[in-house]
């Protein structure tokens, strides 16, 4: 049963989204209602994204006021999904999904993404493009109404748990890598995909190299045109970025909580020269979190720009900072490590880790994403407009790039 | 009053508002042509070297013609009935000019002052720019700081001692001075007539001067726990609205240096497509992004009466003191030779983001202050054998 308004109703106000908030937790206790069957009704109600259009999650309704929603839940109890596992799907696909995809791909895709029914997964990096993700080399090739791909992924959070990925591809080798692109969604589970654990530096496997060999796609389940997966694949970016940096956290609700802790609770570990460093790197994370408040505030206003570069940037190095020194404050402990034994973590939180995993893992923030010297560049150049770099290989068809 | 002196613990407070309203960016527009018609770079540097190193031309037109030396006032004591989020944009904009005006000591650290004792004599003229104060600390003092023993008041109210090294006092008509009383308690005295020695200052812009008081007769504005209250409300409100100067000269330095790489060739390319300067610029860009968020925040706090506001300006002097002076040196250097020289202005910005940098406290002292306020205490000294 469909609770949209009927037409002409005032969705886009703050009295409307509370009335309907309050009308749902009615009709769905959520202390008692299975969580998928809560986010479902949720959904229905369009009050998932109210941005989105009606049918599709949404009320058509201004982006600004869905902080408003999510207090109204978060106030309520109501459940939210684990954003280690279900991060890519809603900071990543379901955007790209709503820009990029018919009717028919929205109706089949967003609720069970929006419920957590299906776990989502983003086949971007390749073993000889990560940076250049422009120089993918991951083929697709057209064979009736379906299509043929065969290459190799890295790098792929989830992959071993999505149903589903997001896949950029060359379809033609004969232009500049930039047009010569498609994007897909691609059947995590159709014949020819295969998925491999890629061990990290902390001993644990997150990651996935993920081969595909003659995977059938259906022309359906592509989006955009053909040839323009670059630009599809910018909006999925852009939205990373934005997914990464600008969360609204409580004062000290990141590593720096963790550290200043210890700090408290062990007044045996501390030093001068430590408390002169944790001071210095609490105020720097004292101000990456009110720029990613301002940049959340200007966000709920508009569309995710390159200023979410900056708070991506900024929490990389923060992070690596903290959990070096949280080490450095433990001192004798900080030789210790938890576990190297092969794992898979269920949902990877830094906050949950150990110390020595903290420092470890926090190396690969400014890789992840994007690499520090990646959106250093964006920055300098769609930012601040300074002169791109040269780039020789601009107007060389792919297929006559050097490899 | 709106400073806050709470705890300042970590507890959850009202959303911030860290953006600008249309009102506020209409009054932004309005400073900055008023400051480029009035107070052009050129002049700026040319009055340094001048009998009258402070411009009094454009102080009146902020008071006389914009109205807004009153901005925190109160209306029916003369001013625009605003508050500390508008005073903010405005010293945004004179931090950009490296303006020579007393509007941080008069508009800022007095007004602040004078609300707080609830004075109503002194606050209207001090609204309308017809008359300036100071705060007769030195600059450099930090919220929080004991409390000053330099000058002493006599029973019948004359004031005897010194202050050294305090800034916009050279203009004004009336002093406020914090003294201790003649049973040794403390006091804010309203002052005119003391002795003002002019000081070379490394900030050519913002000149500082040493104050002598020769029993010269004071009136109480208030004592005991109100005169501390008082002192503490302009240097924390002082504090965290220093932070919107630093930023209006950090995003000077800033623009001004990306206009520069753009077009200055070496090597038969722009300086600015080089990946190593590319580079610094987009770290810089991230600081001055994060300072105006921290900036923001400051003001607001000082705006809503917070209780955060003592936290927060104290992250604000930690922060913005480091990013401004980044701000200006890079400025500096990346310019190369031009940035080195008396004709270019990037030294003004220089002197006074390092100036800036210790006013009010250095960051050193705001994070030993934040120490204390967020509950990070000092490493207890181990007995030595």
């Amino acid at each position: 049963m469909s609770t949209a308004p009927p037409a002409g109703t005032p969705t886009g106000t703050p009295e409307y989204l509370r009335a309907a908030v309050q009308r749902l937790l009615a009709a769905h206790d959520p202390a008692h209602t299975p969580a998928a069957e809560f986010l479902g009704a949720r959904y229905d109600a369009g009050l998932a994204w109210i941005h989105f259009p009606v049918g599709s999650g949404g009320l058509g309704a201004p982006r600004a006021l869905q902080q408003l929603v999510n207090d109204e839940f978060t106030a309520a109890g109501a459940p939210v999904l684990d954003s280690g596992r279900h991060g890519i799907g809603l900071g990543m696909a379901a955007p790209t999904l709503l820009a990029f995809g018919d009717e028919e791909i929205r109706r089949r895709f967003l609720r069970p993404l929006w419920t957590g029914e299906e776990v989502w997964c983003q086949l971007f990096s390749e073993p000889g493009a990560g940076s250049d993700l422009a120089a993918l080399a991951t083929r697709a090739v057209r064979d009736g109404d379906h299509w043929v791909v065969d290459g190799q992924k890295v790098w792929t959070s989830l992959a071993h748990e999505a149903q589903w990925a997001i896949l950029v591809t060359r379809t033609d080798p004969n232009v500049p890598k930039h047009r010569g692109m498609t994007y897909f969604i691609c059947d995590m589970t159709a014949p020819g995909v295969e998925v491999r654990p890629l061990r990290q530096a902390t001993g644990e496997a997150e990651f996935n190299e993920v081969f595909l060999t003659g995977v059938r796609i259906p022309d359906a389940h592509r989006l955009g045109a053909v040839g323009d997966g670059w630009r599809v694949a910018t909006t999925t970016l852009m939205n990373e970025r934005v997914a990464i940096g600008g969360h609204a956290e409580p004062r000290e609700g990141g590593l720096i909580g963790l550290l200043a802790g210890t700090w408290r609770e062990r007044p045996e570990l501390r030093t001068p020269g430590l408390h002169d460093a944790l001071l210095r790197l609490w105020v720097d994370a004292e101000a990456a979190r009110l720029t990613g408040e301002r940049l959340r505030q200007q966000l709920a206003a508009g569309q995710p720009g390159p200023e979410g570069s900056a708070a991506k940037l900024a929490f990389a190095r923060l992070n690596q900072q903290i959990s070096g020194l949280e080490l450095e404050l433990l001192g004798e402990e900080g030789l210790l490590y938890d576990d190297w034994t092969f794992r898979r973590p269920a949902s990877p939180s830094m906050l949950q880790g150990t110390p020595g995993y903290r420092y470890l893992r926090a190396k690969g923030n400014s890789i992840e994403g994007g690499t520090s010297e990646i959106l250093r560049g964006i920055i300098a150049e769609r930012v601040l407009g300074l002169p791109q770099e040269i780039r020789v290989d601009k107007d060389v068809a792919w297929k006559d790039l050097p490899r | 009053m709106s400073t806050g002196r709470g705890p300042g613990g970590t507890g959850q407070r009202q959303p911030p508002d860290l953006g600008y309203s249309e009102v506020e960016q209409e009054l932004r527009a309005n400073v900055r042509a008023l400051v480029a018609a009035r107070s052009p770079q050129s002049a700026v540097l040319a009055r340094t070297e001048s009998a009258e190193p402070v411009d009094t031309g454009l102080w009146r037109a902020l008071g006389a013609e914009l109205g807004v030396t009153g901005l925190a006032v109160p209306e029916h004591l003369g001013g625009a009935g605003a508050g500390w989020r508008e005073t903010a944009v405005v010293l945004e904009e004179l931090g950009r000019a490296t303006a020579a005006v007393p509007y941080l000591g008069s508009c800022v650290l007095a007004t602040a002052a004078l609300l707080a004792v609830g004075d109503t004599e002194l606050l209207p003229g001090v609204a309308s720019g017809e008359r300036v104060a100071a705060l007769a600390v030195p600059f450099a003092t930090a919220p929080g700081a004991a409390f000053p023993v330099g000058v002493t008041a006599t029973g019948d109210g004359l004031l005897r001692g010194a202050v050294g090294r305090v800034a916009d006092a050279l203009t004004a008509d009336v002093l406020l001075v914090p003294a201790l009383t003649a049973e040794g308690s403390p006091g804010l005295w309203a002052v005119r007539g003391a002795a003002v020695d002019p000081l070379v200052s490394l900030d050519m812009t913002r000149p500082l001067a040493d104050l002598r008081f020769d029993g010269v007769p004071g009136r109480l504005l208030a004592r005991g726990p109100d005169a501390l209250a008082a002192l503490d409300a302009a240097l924390t409100t002082g504090a965290a609205l220093l932070a919107a100067e630093q930023l209006g000269v950090a995003e000077w330095a800033l623009e001004t240096t990306l206009g520069y790489v753009r077009t200055r060739h070496q090597f038969g390319r722009p300086v600015g497509s080089f990946q190593a300067v590319k580079h610094r610029l987009a770290d810089l860009w991230v600081a001055v992004t994060q300072l105006r968020a921290v900036a923001r925040y400051a003001a607001d706090t000082v705006a809503t009466g917070s209780p955060d506001a003592p936290v927060a300006a104290s992250v604000a002097q930690a922060f913005a003191s480091q990013v401004a002076v980044t701000a200006a040196e890079e400025a500096v250097q990346l310019h190369g030779g031009i940035g080195f020289t008396w004709e270019h202005p990037a030294h003004l910005y220089l002197k006074r983001a390092k100036s800036a940098s210790i006013a009010l406290g250095t960051a050193d002292r705001h994070r030993a202050r934040l120490a204390g306020l967020v509950d990070l205490p000092y490493p207890v000294q181990e007995q030595q054998a």
